[in-house]
């Protein structure tokens, strides 16, 4: 038996889960999200990576960014590498993509910010 | 954009309860000014780079800046006036409110209004308001500061770092170390449990294999010119250092995460009355303080640990103030009582009978972590409410909404909340 806090919103459930003969035994949960992310959390583990990247402005010197969902616990730290290695040179909005299918999970890492809002530029002008 | 010799109410502060509260009383039809003094809007969310905010207001896990820019469009779309780079320097009440206000472009100025919201946030314990021996070498940050360091700046304070305290800003602060590939050596507590939310210790901490160290404190902070050590001890029951457990743990940084404050200078100087458990203003279920026209939300009236009731503190405080522009005001207030040994506090302070109007909201935190209580709410020899919980723990605040009767409040000179085992 393993115990896991649900970490997908601030009820963040005590559970316990165990697993017998193929059958999930998963107490705690407060709603279902709760049991898929017990199992997942035994299967597969998977994080949302929140962090920031190099801008070439000094007003502005990083800009935040996450993935748009969840990656393996495995990739955080090779996916940090490639984070870090980003540097921003245009403006750019909120939401939009600056990598693309990180380690072929399909997800990706989008910008968290406006960056024409926080240079004080309006698009157009 | 051109600022007006009267407002009906002023709002200090953009952070995400400045912002709601502008909101608000714009659509409620008070010519409104927000003031803040820093050049970006937003508040302490701008460096809040993780995610997790938002999931009651937009359903929807966003970052902090994802979750304060909504807002901040928001402001954009109405054009609701508001003034950067501007300090609050003093609050005088002659008849209305006169500020004085200092920024760049203006000088010193005054602006007079009828209301005045507090939303000025909170700012964080430091190592002065906390006992540790020894020099004060560089490399001793605040976790907020840290934060700013990292998230804005893109600078990474220290290499291999202790973090002191347990509150969120410090666990959140000991991942994102960890992810810019800092060494943080662990977490150090001095009380029995941990001061942050659980989900942050098991996805900041655990996660990282982040030792959180109980019943032990720093000592000693070892170093000249930079942190070289600290000495860490165990602490007993009333949280004093047992000699003989000295420990020195080599580091070149110290990170203090030991507690916000509400910001109540400006609270203070108005002598307004301000709650000892809260260490904000006491309010009314209108978010008045004890002086009439006067409101508080957000981190300056309690320290919240979700965003999302700090936008809707802000929201109730700015309709509550567009009525009060309008309404001939005079309160009656009957206290909300509690047992101090339950609950750590519990806002809004007193109820206003005058003006109840629709449902009342009530936040609080227990004193201890408690399972299975149930909690009522006694309105003379009437039980008016009352809930199961699992679990109260002092890290998450929980929130109330009932609707009070007027006619059954009438006569009462308190409504009283209590705990019970079972
Ligand atoms: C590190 C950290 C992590 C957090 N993590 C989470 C989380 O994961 N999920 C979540 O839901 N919540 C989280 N929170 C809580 C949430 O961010 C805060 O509760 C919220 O930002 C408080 O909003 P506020 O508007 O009251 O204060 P603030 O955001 O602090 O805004 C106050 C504003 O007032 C301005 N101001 C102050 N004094 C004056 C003056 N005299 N004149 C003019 N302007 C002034 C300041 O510059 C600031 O902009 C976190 C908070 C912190 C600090
Ligand atoms: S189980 Fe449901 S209610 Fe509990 S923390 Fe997870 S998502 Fe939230």
């Amino acid at each position: 038996m393993r115990e896991i806090i649900c970490i997908l919103c601030p009820n963040g459930c005590y559970m316990k889960v165990a697993n017998t003969n193929d059958k999930w035994i998963i107490k705690g949960n407060l709603c279902t999200k709760g049991r898929k992310f017990a199992i997942d959390e035994i299967k597969n583990p998977k994080r949302t990576v929140c962090s920031t990247v190099k801008t070439r402005y000094s007003k502005v010197p990083r800009l935040p960014v996450k993935t748009d969902d969840d990656i393996p616990k495995e990739y955080i730290f090779p996916l940090m590498k490639l984070i870090n290695k980003v540097v921003i040179n245009k403006p750019i909005h909120s939401g939009e993509i600056i990598i693309e299918d990180v380690f072929k999970t399909g997800v990706n890492v989008i910008t968290t910010s406006d960056l024409f809002y926080l240079l004080g530029t309006e698009e157009d002008g | 954009m051109k600022i007006k010799a009267y407002y009906d109410v002023v709002i200090i502060g953009a952070g995400p309860a400045g912002m709601a509260a502008g909101i608000s009383c714009y659509d409620n039809k008070a010519s409104t000014l927000i003031v803040e003094r820093e050049e970006r809007i937003g508040g302490i969310l701008k460096q809040c780079i993780h995610d997790g905010f938002g999931v009651i207001e937009f359903k929807e896990k966003l970052t902090g800046p994802e979750y304060s820019e909504r807002y901040i469009k928001i402001i954009k779309d109405k054009n609701i006036p508001i003034i950067t780079k501007t300090f609050v320097l003093n609050v005088e009440k002659k008849g209305n409110f006169k500020l004085t206000l200092i920024n760049p472009k203006e000088g010193i100025f005054n602006i007079e209004t009828k209301a005045l919201i507090l939303a000025n946030g909170c700012r964080e314990r430091t190592q002065k308001q906390i006992f540790i021996h020894g020099s004060r070498p560089s490399g001793i940050f605040t976790a907020g500061t840290a934060q700013y360091f990292v998230n804005i700046l893109g600078y990474l304070p220290c290499k291999r770092c202790v973090i002191l305290g347990s509150g969120d800003i410090g666990l959140i602060m000991a991942r994102r170390l960890t992810l810019e590939g800092a060494n943080v050596i662990g977490v150090y507590e001095a009380k029995k449990h941990p001061s942050g939310l659980i989900r942050n210790i098991s996805q900041c901490l655990n996660d990282y294999e982040i030792p959180i160290i109980l019943s032990h404190t720093i000592t000693k902070i070892i170093g000249d010119d930079r942190v070289k050590a600290v000495e860490i001890s165990e602490v007993n029951e009333d949280m004093e250092p047992i000699l003989g457990t000295e420990k020195i743990i080599e580091c070149d940084g110290v990170i203090l995460s030991v507690g916000l404050i509400p910001e109540n200078e400006i609270a203070e100087s108005l002598n307004i009355d301000i709650d000892k458990r809260t260490k904000g203003p006491i309010i009314d279920q209108n978010f008045m303080t004890s002086e009439n026209g006067i409101f508080s939300c957000g981190n300056a009236l309690h320290v919240n640990d979700l965003v999302d009731y700090v936008s809707e503190s802000g929201r109730y405080a700015g309709l509550s103030a567009a009525r009060y522009i309008n309404d001939n005001y005079e309160r009656k207030f009957i206290s909300v009582e509690k047992s101090l040994k339950d609950f750590a506090y519990i806002v809004p302070q007193y109820i206003d009978i005058k003006s109840i109007k629709d449902k009342v909201i009530f936040y609080f935190r227990s004193m201890d972590i408690k399972e299975n209580v149930k909690i009522y709410i006694k309105c003379g020899e009437n039980i008016i409410f009352h809930k199961k919980y699992r679990y109260l723990r002092p890290p998450e605040m929980e929130r109330i909404e009932i609707n009070l009767d007027k006619e059954l409040i009438k006569g009462e000179k308190s409504i009283e909340f209590i705990m019970m085992e079972g």
